[in-house]
């Protein structure tokens, strides 16, 4: 007989230790999955996770391994806080969403003038649009007591209709023909969001998701919000008795989040992606999810885990580009990994007891 | 009188504990037998042993003569074995009828069901109807719920297990005659409480538990409650010293207090008045959900009432949410220990932190200082003699008694005004609850004034000034305590409401 | 706007179909959550139904087999969730997102050689002079035989719940885990029961609408259908009869919006498309504001358990 038997105390190995023994049950599992696609495993696991730092065309690779993280750390750096607090948001792809059409929009209202204020404003803007967009499900909850998981959840798809009324009608480039779309935010030079150092892969939206981490890190060992949030989590009932307001963490948290993944939409559509088009969501709102969990919901813990989720990405380009590794495996694989860490997670709370126990 | 169940030698180890150690003993038929110990002494781990929830390391079990030895509780209830539980056992949202079904094994249709519920409640002078929803009766209600579905199948072996914590002396007067009648009748009774007057008037056999071990064997109604109590505690316990403080000017001032309820099946507050002044202890008795919780939160901030409805020291801090009021200096401590009172998963520092920001200087703009909020931990452990490796162990590791040592000691050391706690000695075993006790005795007598709501009226008598008691949301008026008689006390608490005595 | 050009005979008629696969995995999902378990991974398992069963259907040529093999798909993975929260009691809102994602994942994978195939799809019941009749005839008697399995489902469901000990012991586990535990009942094995039967409807559900409704193979298809069954659960406090209504109002405003898209109304198109989300949103408000929240929800819907001893 196999018993879960609750520790005392949360081992704080087992929950360093359990990302690392999810990635590596992932990989062993995705390999089986490889394998049953026909593709050697052990050459598909080096294309999606060596090759791409340490192969021969890293150089490419390591930029593009930046541009796919910074969005996936930004948001999940935000997702995390209230994950932490259990408030689920888990609409970041729609607030991505609305801050890039807001940032976009509010840039291309002074097309074509080349003042320095056009960048900062779009920026101000898709917080805005990102953080608005969060306060729906937010300002729900608190007035009639919805559910933020769904509110949020319908939010995207409604975000979607409204980046395809964008694309197609009210940002569409006047001056072009052919597939709908905005005008391009990257070769407009006041509004775009460029490559800083060249060969990085690193934009604003690196040095957005830096400042996020310090900041969150800080105020969720440091600060007396950061505490609450962790409270919140852990024994709602004790947290009311502790002073905690409750509404007051909802509208931060929620609008935090949505605040920064509309951060992480608007540098995505004025650097990497370039311009509001049907096909611009990319899923990075959801995968974000996963990053939160595999960063164990700990700032510091979510650059690792966005780092590695990037180069699935990245790798998996790669894999689909040499291999012809379907591009669907990686977003099964990426779901894998979070059942594993879910799995394993079980570990740090409890110890796994073979036997009866002997008689003392 | 022959035998019903037999234990011999039953032992059964958790992890770090053993909860029973080679106990044996043996139920007379028709017997009423105590189970006597303190919390944690193994009583609980050995009746769910009996009733097929735990399965013993070693040892046997006979029953009727025959081996006995239930997987689950199943074999149990098909054997004749029934168990009124202490809690846990009764679905809120459920029916009357519907929650005897599923305590049975082969339940009649529902509509002869609720016949026979009526026909046996009566007959017992338990009435239920088996119509309403659980979730609306009373604490006594409910225990009458469990009675008649162990009733109802025909036992030979009836558990109790605490079964007169939530009710009225009244009531249990009540209870006992209906407990003797069924002796009478051939069932036996194993009888699990920790309070010596109530088994010396109803058993006729007794085993003490402590430590997991047998220590002892006596006949009830000859040995004295006092050798009883030594035998379950293994030491004499010295009662408070009683104090000689002045009562001085009035602090807390509640007036004309009603707050609906929080949930479904809560209790509403209706017009609940109440003073206390410094240096005085003010005991709330009442059974169980007559409000208890509601008026906690009333008074701790987590639920704002009207203006002017309770004073601190003159000021209005009726609309202020608790960590204002912490800073005025009142400060509480709710029953719940693990969930309310203290964050189960997080470390003693970082539960030290959660009362403890206003009034120990733990916040400087926004930020926590944990080397402050770690010595403050380490204060009440040091202190409060809470038995722990640390601060930085999480809340669940310790035990009831010594986290309530720690959550009580949290808010004495901060020197509050007004402290109001809620069952402050709740499932604590006898030292921890007499140092807690001693505890808010000395607080009062450096000034402070004391709420003590509690459903322990032997605690309420020993350490209070004044006596109050709730009933169903309202308070009726303190009354000195020297004065009082159990009687009385239980005519306040409600007397027995529409129980009557069993038709023997 | 031509508004003749939509016939309500028609229109009644499509919003059964379009309603089906929401009923039934919402009907599972009720039954799911009754029995105290939050299962947030209708989406995953509803899209893991549609491809299974669209594959089994196009393999086979049966499109009974593919219902069968999605109810099978959809219940493996509803027990993977199973596993995970009632037995390394994982928190049960990430582990039905992880489900959700997974399954979108692993379908397009699943689905990569079988897009802008058709399979054989199940055709209408023909009741004789029934199905002739006006407006009854394709209303009430014009239907395949899953629109009558989904209501026939809806009855069986809310009658297990009401007058079965089964379904007695089902809310208990789902009104107090520990309770019922103290009673000897198997609170993990309830569960895990109901969860399996929630996801074999949430892969029934999926199967509709690749085998019927669209009826093609599309990465991400179910498009929230999933998520929508959730909210319709909250919308019917959890009762069989009132997830049967949910599920036909919203399937009225989805038939209503494309009739009034191709009906050339003067309204965005992407206002039109959103609008069954937004009415969702709508819903939620409406039924949470009511007085006395959180009467009918199951009162461990969602906690973990653990029998300490």
């Amino acid at each position: 007989m196999i018993r879960l038997e609750r520790r005392p105390t949360p081992s704080r190995v087992w929950a360093a230790a359990s990302p690392l023994v999810a990635v590596a049950l992932t990989m062993v599992a995705g390999g089986l999955m490889f394998a049953a696609l026909g593709k050697d495993p052990f050459e598909a696991i080096r294309t999606i996770f060596w090759d791409p730092v340490f192969g021969e065309f890293a150089w490419y690779f390591r930029g593009q391994l930046l541009v796919k993280a910074a969005p996936l750390i930004l948001i999940a750096v935000g997702l995390a806080m209230g994950f932490r607090a259990g408030i689920w948001n888990i609409g970041a792809e729609g607030q991505y969403i609305v801050g890039a059409i807001c940032g976009a929009a509010a840039g291309l209202a002074f097309y074509p003038s080349e003042s320095w204020l056009i960048f900062p404003l779009m920026v101000i803007a898709g917080a805005l649009g990102g953080f608005l967009w969060a306060m729906i499900p937010a300002l729900l909850k608190l007035r009639f007591g919805t559910n933020e998981i769904l509110v949020s959840l319908m939010l995207v798809y409604v975000a979607e209709n409204l980046l395809a009324s964008a694309a197609v009608n009210w940002l569409r480039n006047p001056d072009a023909v052919g597939f709908p779309g905005s005008r391009n935010l990257g070769r407009w030079e006041a509004a775009s969001n460029p490559e800083l150092i060249a060969g990085t892969g690193a934009h604003w939206g690196v040095v957005a998701a830096v400042i996020a981490v310090i900041f969150a890190q800080i105020m969720m060992t440091r600060h007396l919000m950061g505490f609450q949030i962790r409270l919140a989590g852990a024994a709602p009932r004790a947290a009311r008795f502790g002073g905690v307001n409750t509404a007051r963490l909802v509208i931060f948290c929620l609008g935090l989040s949505g605040m920064l993944a509309g951060l992480a939409g608007l540098f995505e559509v004025a650097g990497p992606a370039g311009q509001i088009s049907i096909d611009f969501a990319s899923g990075y709102g959801f995968t974000a999810i996963i990053v939160a969990f595999l960063g164990r919901l700990n700032p510091l813990g979510i650059v690792a885990a966005g780092l590695l989720m990037a180069l699935t990405y990245v790798g998996g380009e790669a894999a689909a580009a040499n291999l012809g590794l379907p591009g669907a495996a990686i977003s099964a694989f990426q779901g894998m990994l979070l059942f594993f860490l879910l799995a394993v997670d079980v570990l740090s709370n409890f110890r796994v007891r073979v036997g009866r126990g002997v008689v003392a | 009188m022959t035998t019903l169940l037999e234990l011999s030698g039953l032992t059964k180890a958790y992890p770090g504990v053993v909860a029973n150690s080679d106990v044996s003993f043996s139920i007379a038929r028709g017997g009423v037998h105590a189970l006597l110990g303190e919390n944690g002494a193994g009583k609980s781990t050995l009746v769910k042993t009996i009733y097929g929830l735990v399965k013993p390391d070693s040892g046997s079990m006979r029953l009727n003569g025959k081996p006995y030895t239930p997987s689950e509780p199943r074999d149990a209830r098909a054997a004749g074995v029934a168990m009124v539980f202490q809690h846990f056992s009764l679905f809120e949202a459920l029916s009357v009828a519907e929650n005897v079904a599923l305590g049975m094994e082969t339940p009649p249709p529902m509509r002869d069901l609720s016949r026979r519920i009526r026909e046996v409640s009566e007959a017992y002078g338990l009435p239920l109807d088996p119509t309403r929803r659980v979730g609306d009766l009373s604490a006594g209600e409910r225990q009458r719920v469990e009675i008649v579905r162990c009733l109802l199948q025909d036992p030979s072996l009836l558990i109790m297990d605490e079964p007169t914590s939530v009710l009225t002396p009244q009531e249990v007067g009540i209870l006992f005659a209906t407990l003797r009648k069924l002796a009478l009748e051939g069932t036996s009774i194993l009888y699990i409480s920790h309070k010596l007057e109530e088994i010396r008037a109803l058993c006729d056999a007794a085993t003490i538990l402590r430590g997991g071990k047998v220590v002892g064997e006596a006949n009830p109604r000859k040995a004295s409650a006092a050798e009883l109590a030594e035998q379950m505690v293994g030491t004499k316990l010295t009662p408070p010293k009683a104090r000689a403080g002045a009562v001085g000017e009035i602090i807390l001032q509640v007036s004309r207090l009603s707050m609906p309820p929080a949930s479904q099946f809560g209790t509403p507050l209706k017009n609940v008045s109440l003073a206390v002044r410094a240096g005085e202890v003010l005991g709330i008795g009442g059974v169980a959900g007559n409000g208890q919780d509601e008026l906690l939160s009333a008074l701790s901030g987590e639920r704002r009432t009207s203006r002017e409805t309770v004073l601190l020291e003159g000021t209005d801090v009726s609309r202020m949410p608790p960590s204002a009021r912490r800073a005025a200096g009142l400060l509480t401590a709710p029953e719940e220990r693990l969930g309310h009172a203290a964050a189960p998963d997080m470390s003693l520092t970082e539960n030290a932190v959660l009362t403890g920001t206003a009034r120990m200087g733990l916040l400087r703009n926004g930020f926590l200082s944990w080397s402050r909020a770690r010595s403050f931990a380490k204060d009440i452990i040091a202190q409060f003699d809470v038995r722990t490796p640390g601060p930085g162990v999480a809340a669940r590791s310790l035990s009831g008694g010594n986290l309530q040592k720690f959550v009580i000691g949290r808010e004495v050391l901060q020197g509050p005004r007004v402290l109001v706690v809620n069952q402050p000695t709740w499932g604590v075993d006898a030292s921890a609850a007499a140092a807690i006790r001693q505890a808010l005795l000395d607080l009062a007598a450096e000034g402070a004034g004391i709420v003590v709501i509690s459903q322990d009226l032997d605690e309420l008598l020993e350490i209070s000034d004044r006596f109050a008691a709730l009933n169903g949301g309202a308070l009726g008026e303190a009354v000195p305590t020297s004065s009082l008689t159990m009687e009385q006390i239980g005519l306040m608490l409600g007397g027995a409401h529409d129980l009557e005595e069993a038709h023997v | 706007m031509d508004l003749s050009s939509i016939s309500p005979t028609l229109l009644i008629a499509s919003l059964m179909v379009a309603a089906t696969p929401i009923l039934l995995a919402a009907l599972g999902e009720m039954v799911v959550e009754k029995a105290g378990v939050l299962n947030l991974g209708v989406e995953g398992m509803m899209i893991m139904g549609a491809i299974s069963g669209f594959i089994a259907g196009v393999e086979t040529g049966s499109p009974w087999l593919g219902f069968f093999v999605a109810a099978i798909g959809g219940a493996a993975m509803a027990l993977l969730f199973g596993v995970l929260t009632q037995v390394l009691l994982s928190n049960q809102v990430a582990t039905g997102l992880a489900l959700t994602l997974f399954g979108l994942g692993l379908s397009s994978l699943f689905g990569q050689g079988y897009v802008g195939i058709k399979a054989n799809s199940l055709k209408r019941l023909d009741m004789g002079f029934l199905s002739d009749l006006p407006f009854f005839g394709r209303v009430v008697f014009g239907h395949d035989p899953i629109v009558y399995l989904s209501l026939l489902l809806v009855f069986a469901v809310w009658a297990f719940l009401k007058f079965t000990r089964a379904g007695l012991v089902l809310r208990a586990v789902g009104e107090s885990h520990d309770a019922a535990h103290a009673l000897g009942y198997h609170v993990r094995r309830v569960r895990m029961m109901a969860i399996a039967f929630g996801g074999a409807c949430a892969g029934l559900g999926g199967a509709y609408l690749s085998l019927v409704r669209v009826p093609q193979w599309t990465e991400g298809m179910t498009a929230g259908a999933g998520w929508i069954a959730l909210a319709i659960v909250v919308f019917a406090s959890w009762r069989a009869g009132r997830v049967l209504i949910g599920a036909y109002l919203f399937g009225g405003i989805v038939v209503l919006q494309l009739n009034l898209q191709t009906a050339g109304a003067k309204v965005p198109v992407e206002l039109l498309s959103a609008a069954p989300y937004l009415v969702t949103i709508i819903v939620l408000v409406l039924i949470s504001g009511r007085a006395g929240r959180g009467g009918d929800t199951p009162a461990d819907l969602g906690k973990p358990f653990h029998a300490s001893t």
